[in-house]
């Protein structure tokens, strides 16, 4: 259990650069998920963590040793894959103990810890098998077995549920939290399911072409996003952004005039901008109501609607051809597509975005 | 109309029938020579060729006689098992760190490795001559050893390759994770997911080794000679020596062939490596 630092570390293949310069502290205990796109460099970061991928340059530091250059086996640190990577030749015991066998523990306290973990992770009637005669879900667990046996300093997990079908990935992401909980360990996740990142994490660490777009909390990153890649990917179904001009500013509050041509008021202060600035307006699904035509604020025209029963995603397009998505509860009747309707937001909600993108 | 099942059944007659003639083919000069192996010089060398024969000994008690075979079957054991044993030795952490540790040359080198099997030996004759000469390696053991090692770690190292390219990279990285040296790494999970693999390579070793003949033949009198060595000894340009000569081949040939059956099931494997998957 141990404090991590990295400092602008970096890494590159030849003349592609991979991860640009990350600076991250990780707290002892911590529960830290890397989300981000694919190809943004979180299992990169990881594997770097891990030793598995020497940094090109930065430094990686546990509890004040420089561990950069150290051999993977010299960290301390388990790693728990998404293809399992268990060991076919060996039993689940087996596959557990090979890591104690290796440290040199004696056979009686290899035992005992083998079947303690069994015991946490429900394993124990597996313990002779073969990986080959287990399930996916029972793979995985063996998998997070062989991490646990080592008291690691850190865990570390590569996409652990990606292998999984939708249902067992809920158990185990239930599972993994309530371990968390019981071994009170230092935890790295890496996934690109923002669900889990949003269940499971303390903090979560968003990357996006190499680069850290922000850190915090998940409901941080999901109530104050740094910027639109951030207010994007957090929210399930993904923030609406409408192009809008600012029509005018007073000390607390700005008004913006929308492309459907809707005025819309925000009560903010000290907002550095001028009259005539175009701005983008972030507004969530959920913070997004369909009315009645001509009584809201935007003209729209249902497209198409998704119903999921506890809630329906509503696919609109405003009179100035822009494609937004209502949140509506699943017992609101949802009107056919073609229907004229309204939209109202709730203006305290909205998100205000610059030029570049970044949050204002 | 035939139904789907009897035109299945056609079929397996079919590819049955043809492929006991494919191995009949294959199997017929084998066959031919253990006949010949037991016909009088008269009768082996009889047109056409008599079918029906009394079987005879004498070659044998006459090779028996005349040759040590155990001297040569000696030499053909120890270097075929000498040349295998340093060859994976070369071919294991060769081909391990080809298929994990892949460069931009990696490929090439493969290749260039195997190019110098399409190099006609008798083209490095005199060097290798001239080398074995200058390092008291002429007629040695050590010396077969040696280059029969030289001339299947190209085969050897391509094939461990192929096997090692099938195991996922991240098995090795858990083992990394889990504390494994590069030592135990090898030892401790990768020859394990690969024996069926190697030991087909392994076999493959033992089946060229013990069959070479031009290098055996160029680099050996008598000290070091092995069986191949010994089976052209009885090839003479004048008298009849065809059934002798059938002898002394089927008592070369039989040791590996009765090994080779034995480890039939790794062979298959290992000759149709890439080919099932």
């Amino acid at each position: 259990m141990s404090d991590l630092t990295i400092k602008s570390l970096r890494k590159s293949y030849d003349a592609l650069e991979i991860l640009k310069g990350i600076d991250l502290e990780i707290k002892d205990k911590e529960f830290v998920v890397f989300v981000g796109p694919s190809g943004c460099g979180k299992s990169t970061l990881l594997r770097t963590i891990a030793g598995l991928e020497t940094a090109t340059s930065g430094n990686i530091i546990m509890d004040e040793n420089d561990i950069t250059d150290a051999q993977p086996a010299k960290r301390d640190l388990a790693m728990v894959f998404q293809s399992y990577a268990l060991y076919p030749h060996m039993s689940v015991r087996e596959n557990m103990s090979f890591a104690l066998k290796l440290a040199g523990i004696g056979k009686a306290e290899i035992d005992k810890k083998v079947e303690d973990a069994a015991a946490i992770l429900k394993l124990d009637p597996l313990l002779d098998r073969k990986p080959k005669a287990l399930s996916g879900g029972q793979r995985q667990r063996v998998a997070i077995g062989r991490a646990i046996v080592r008291k690691p300093k850190i865990f570390l997990f590569d996409e652990p549920l990606s292998n999984l079908d939708a249902a067992l990935r809920v158990n185990m992401r239930l599972e993994l939290s309530r371990l968390h909980q019981e071994l009170q360990a230092t935890m790295l996740y890496v996934t690109h399911d923002q669900v889990e990142a949003m269940t499971l994490a303390d903090k979560v660490v968003i990357l996006n072409d190499g680069r850290i777009e922000q850190v915090g909390s998940p409901l941080e990153l999901y109530e104050r996003p740094n910027n639109m890649f951030v207010a994007g990917f957090m929210g399930m179904p993904k923030m609406n952004f409408l192009d809008a001009v600012v029509l005018t500013v007073a000390n607390d509050k700005v008004t913006l005039q929308l492309l459907s041509g809707s005025l819309i008021s925000l009560a903010r202060s000290g907002l550095k901008v001028t009259e005539g600035t175009v701005l983008t307006v972030g507004i969530r699904p959920e913070h997004t109501v369909l009315s009645k035509v001509d009584s809201g604020l935007i003209p729209a025209r249902i497209e198409i609607s998704e119903q999921l029963g506890s809630e329906s995603f509503v696919y609109v397009k405003t009179s100035a051809n822009e494609t937004m998505t209502v949140r509506v509860d699943g017992e609101h009747p949802v009107q056919s597509s073609g229907t004229n309707i309204s939209l109202s937001v709730d203006s305290n909600k909205c998100h205000l975005f610059d030029g570049n993108g970044i949050a204002i | 109309m035939i139904s789907l099942k009897n035109k299945e059944f056609v079929n397996t007659v079919i590819i049955g029938v043809l492929s006991w003639l494919v191995a009949l083919l294959i199997f017929f000069p084998i066959l031919w020579m253990f006949l010949t192996s037991f016909k009088t010089e008269i009768d082996a060398f009889a047109t056409p060729p008599s079918l029906f024969f009394t079987p005879t000994l004498e070659n044998y008690t006459l090779i028996n006689e005349r040759s040590d075979y155990w001297h040569f079957a000696w030499n053909s054991v120890v270097t075929s098992l000498g040349s295998t044993f340093i060859g994976m030795l070369i071919a294991i952490p060769a081909a391990y760190s080809m298929a994990f540790f892949e460069t931009k040359r990696t490929k090439s080198t493969l290749l260039w490795m195997l190019s110098t099997k399409m190099l006609p030996a008798v083209g490095v004759l005199v060097p290798i001559y001239l080398l074995f000469k200058d390092f008291g390696l002429l007629d040695t053991k050590t010396g077969l050893i040696i280059i029969f090692t030289l001339v299947n770690l190209p085969i050897m190292v391509w094939m461990s390759y192929t096997y090692f390219k099938e195991i996922p990279k991240e098995i090795l990285e858990a083992g990394r994770m889990d504390g494994a040296n590069v030592v135990q790494e090898i030892f401790k999970i990768l020859l394990p997911m690969s024996k069926g693999g190697l030991a087909a390579t392994v076999l493959l070793s033992l089946i060229f080794s013990w069959n070479e003949a031009f290098w055996s033949l160029n680099l050996t009198a008598f000290e070091a000679a092995p069986l191949s060595a010994l089976v052209a000894s009885y090839s003479s340009p004048e008298g009849l020596f065809w059934a002798k000569l059938s002898a002394v081949s089927t008592l070369a040939c039989a040791p590996i062939l009765i090994f080779g059956w034995l480890c039939q099931k790794q062979l298959v494997r290992g000759l149709s490596f890439g080919a099932v998957k």
